[in-house]
């Protein structure tokens, strides 16, 4: 039987995908555990042991988007019969919505704070990075190396000194504020990351367009960002993954009008009874956004984390 | 159409100095060659007539006008790269467009120039296609392509056969002088291969240590090197060089190798010292009464002829001949030399002025 040292035999191919599902599946117990707690009631929620098969229910996201309050049976009687379908869930516990929660507000902030300072940190990434790869800049290395070292330790530990400051200027609980600090921490990852790339795109590309009539920044523009797109959107997925997720910053600085889902998410437990289903919901949702940004970059992304590894 | 000027140019990167004071004229519809080992200078000074590097002195004229200081944009000039560097997110049509939509051409006039220069180069069926999956002479063609579709004033190729395959090279090269015949555009064209740059070349500038060692033609550098440098870089095997302490004076027809008399060409300078005698192989002859002798080391077989070496008194000499001639390994030869194609060489390594050389010396 003829064998070849690169092309894995049929065993080992599939021991490999054996590996690949049972890990994929381990990974996404978590994931699809908190999709189903979002469907089920609350007593099915915190059911022991565990229900797998339930009557799914809209509940948790009715709980998420509402703000709602007990009333008596009498009251509740006087109120004739619910006129819509999350009106009706609602009654079934003696309660009625008196409006919206601040949830879909608080994923607004996200939405607004995680992609702004996303944008900002790759805007500015990818110009520090071009100028660091083209340019000749004093004290390159140690610039570099003093980019690199705002990395070195946990974001949070200068987590008073940033409150006092934020709260003298006036940035305390302000989506620009947010945007500032996240692209602030995501600033170094993004011009190292970067320029990485831009150092594996041929100089002579930007030399052909300036010879071919253009200026430098028409062939920055037009040559070198279609070349980098690749390393662009893989910056952008860790920056955006990092703003998206971060808690502690978020808890500290924000507590209302620039107030993140992150920090907001646990509070929905705190009103009357554990609400679990509410808070898997408002989890779910909050995955939705990443989820398609990485899904829509996904090749872009694969190819950018194994940059370097592989020539041209 | 262009002549290209170069004035002193002097060229600096930090304390390192790539190019010292180099000054040759190129002139309109030439096939220009510099060359010279690797770190020469040569890419350098090509850059710098192009104006993706700015000379740190001197200047630089294309059709007279004084451009150093320019960016490469206003030059009217056309650079072919050693790697292509075709737009890789662009197919063939819009990489040879590319010039011309700078220009701000019409669509209809840049598609029809794009055919034709498709048709000159024969790569008509390409150029829909994406500039990843093309072979490298056809890479090659499409940077011809983009480099030519806009008429510029002269074409600036940086090792654009370096990339090829030798076999393919050759026809490449042969490509690349017909379409200059052709199109009687200035080129100027970097190398470190001698034998490209005498098989293309109207004229050769050879380069070494940022210092132009010589210019003119291949034929007049071939025979009549100025340095020993140029003598040693050129020519395959090289010239060789027969060391020997004495002198050489003005008029003199003969030199004098520890007693040995081997006729020279007429000398019209002077010098002492540690002088050296070059002599291309093919112009030493194995002769039994010439009163050089020397003992045969080694003889490579390369079809028509052959090339011995033959060690003497005065160091190894390598000799171009018939391969008819028969030859014995440890036999002793006599060598003569013949004396119309002699260079003596004065210890600084600069030829002296003789009656053979003195046209071609004058002027580089």
């Amino acid at each position: 039987m003829s064998f070849s040292i690169t092309e894995p035999s049929p065993r080992q191919k599939w021991i490999a995908g054996t590996l690949v599902i049972a890990y994929a599946l381990l990974t996404l117990i978590p994931l699809l555990w908190i999709i189903a707690t979002g469907f089920k009631t609350p007593s099915d929620a915190i059911a022991y042991p565990p229900k797998v098969i339930f009557s799914p229910s809209l509940e948790g996201y009715v709980n998420l988007f509402t703000s709602r309050s007990r009333v008596t049976p009498e009251d509740l009687a006087a109120l004739g019969p619910p006129t819509t379908w999350y009106d009706a869930i609602v009654r079934q516990y003696d309660m009625v919505i008196t409006g919206p929660s601040r949830y879909g507000e608080r994923f607004l902030n996200s939405v607004i704070i995680g992609f702004g300072s996303t944008f900002l940190s790759v805007f500015l990434g990818t110009i520090a990075a071009y100028a660091f790869s083209r340019f000749k800049v004093p004290l390159k290395d140690d610039l570099l190396f003093f980019i690199l070292s705002t990395r070195m330790m946990p974001p949070i530990a200068v987590a008073i000194p940033i409150f006092l400051m934020y709260r003298q200027l006036g940035l305390s609980d302000t989506h620009l504020g947010m945007i500032f600090l996240y692209t602030a921490v995501n600033l170094s990852l993004s011009v190292w990351l970067l320029k990485g790339f831009i150092d594996e795109i041929p100089i002579e590309y930007e030399e052909a367009a300036l010879i071919d009539g253009y200026t430098r920044f028409q062939a920055f523009y037009k040559i070198v960002l279609p070349q980098a797109a690749t390393g662009i959107a893989s910056t952008a997925i860790f920056c955006l993954i990092f703003a998206w997720n971060e808690y502690a910053f978020a808890a500290l600085l924000t507590s209302g009008t620039a107030q993140t889902a992150p920090p907001f998410i646990p509070t929905i437990i705190g009103t009357g009874g554990k609400d679990w289903p509410a808070v898997a919901a408002g989890a779910t949702l909050f995955l939705v956004p990443i989820m398609v940004f990485t899904i829509l970059l996904r090749k872009h992304l694969l190819r950018g984390i194994t940059f370097g590894a592989v020539r041209k | 159409m262009a002549q290209i000027v170069i004035k002193n140019i002097r060229k600096e990167f930090g304390a390192f100095t790539a190019v010292q004071s180099s000054s040759f004229t190129i002139e309109d519809g030439e096939f220009f060659m510099l060359l010279g080992p690797s770190g020469c200078g040569k890419t350098t000074t090509l850059r710098m007539i192009a104006g993706l590097e700015l000379p740190t002195s001197g200047e630089i004229y294309i059709n007279g006008e004084e451009v150093s200081q320019k960016p490469a944009s206003q030059r009217d000039i056309a650079f072919v790269f050693q790697m292509f560097a075709l737009y890789p997110h662009m197919n063939v049509r819009k990489n040879i467009s590319y010039p011309l939509i700078s220009q701000g051409m019409p669509k209809a006039q840049v598609k029809a120039k794009v055919e034709e220069v498709a048709a000159i180069l024969g790569i008509q069926t390409l150029l829909d296609r994406p500039v990843g999956g093309l072979s490298g002479g056809d890479r090659q063609r499409v940077a011809l392509g983009r480099a030519i579709v806009r008429n510029p004033a002269c074409f600036l190729m940086d090792e654009p056969l370096g990339a090829l395959d030798a076999e393919f090279r050759e026809h490449m090269a042969e490509e690349l002088r017909a379409l200059h015949d052709r199109m009687h555009a200035t080129t100027v064209y970097v190398t470190h291969d001698q034998l490209e740059a005498m098989q293309m070349g109207d004229k050769i500038v050879v380069m070494n240590h940022g210092v132009v060692e010589q210019f003119g033609k291949p034929q007049d550098i071939y025979d009549w090197p100025a340095t020993t440098f140029v003598a040693n870089f050129i020519g395959s095997p090289p010239m060789n060089f027969l060391r020997f302490e004495g002198m050489v004076g003005h008029g003199a027809t003969h030199a004098d190798l520890s007693g040995q008399r081997i006729g020279i060409p007429e000398m019209l300078d002077g010098a002492s010292g540690a002088l050296i005698l070059g002599v291309r192989p093919e112009n030493v002859h194995l002769e039994d009464a010439a009163p050089t002798k020397g003992r045969i080391l080694a003889a490579e077989y390369l079809g028509t002829t052959q090339i011995v070496t033959i060690d003497t008194a005065h160091g190894q000499v390598k000799a171009r001949i018939g391969s008819e001639t028969p030859v014995r390994i440890g036999d002793q030869t006599g060598l003569r030399f013949d004396p119309r194609s002699i260079t003596i060489f004065n210890p600084e390594g600069r030829a002296l002025k003789s009656v053979a050389n003195q046209r071609v010396l004058s002027h580089g």
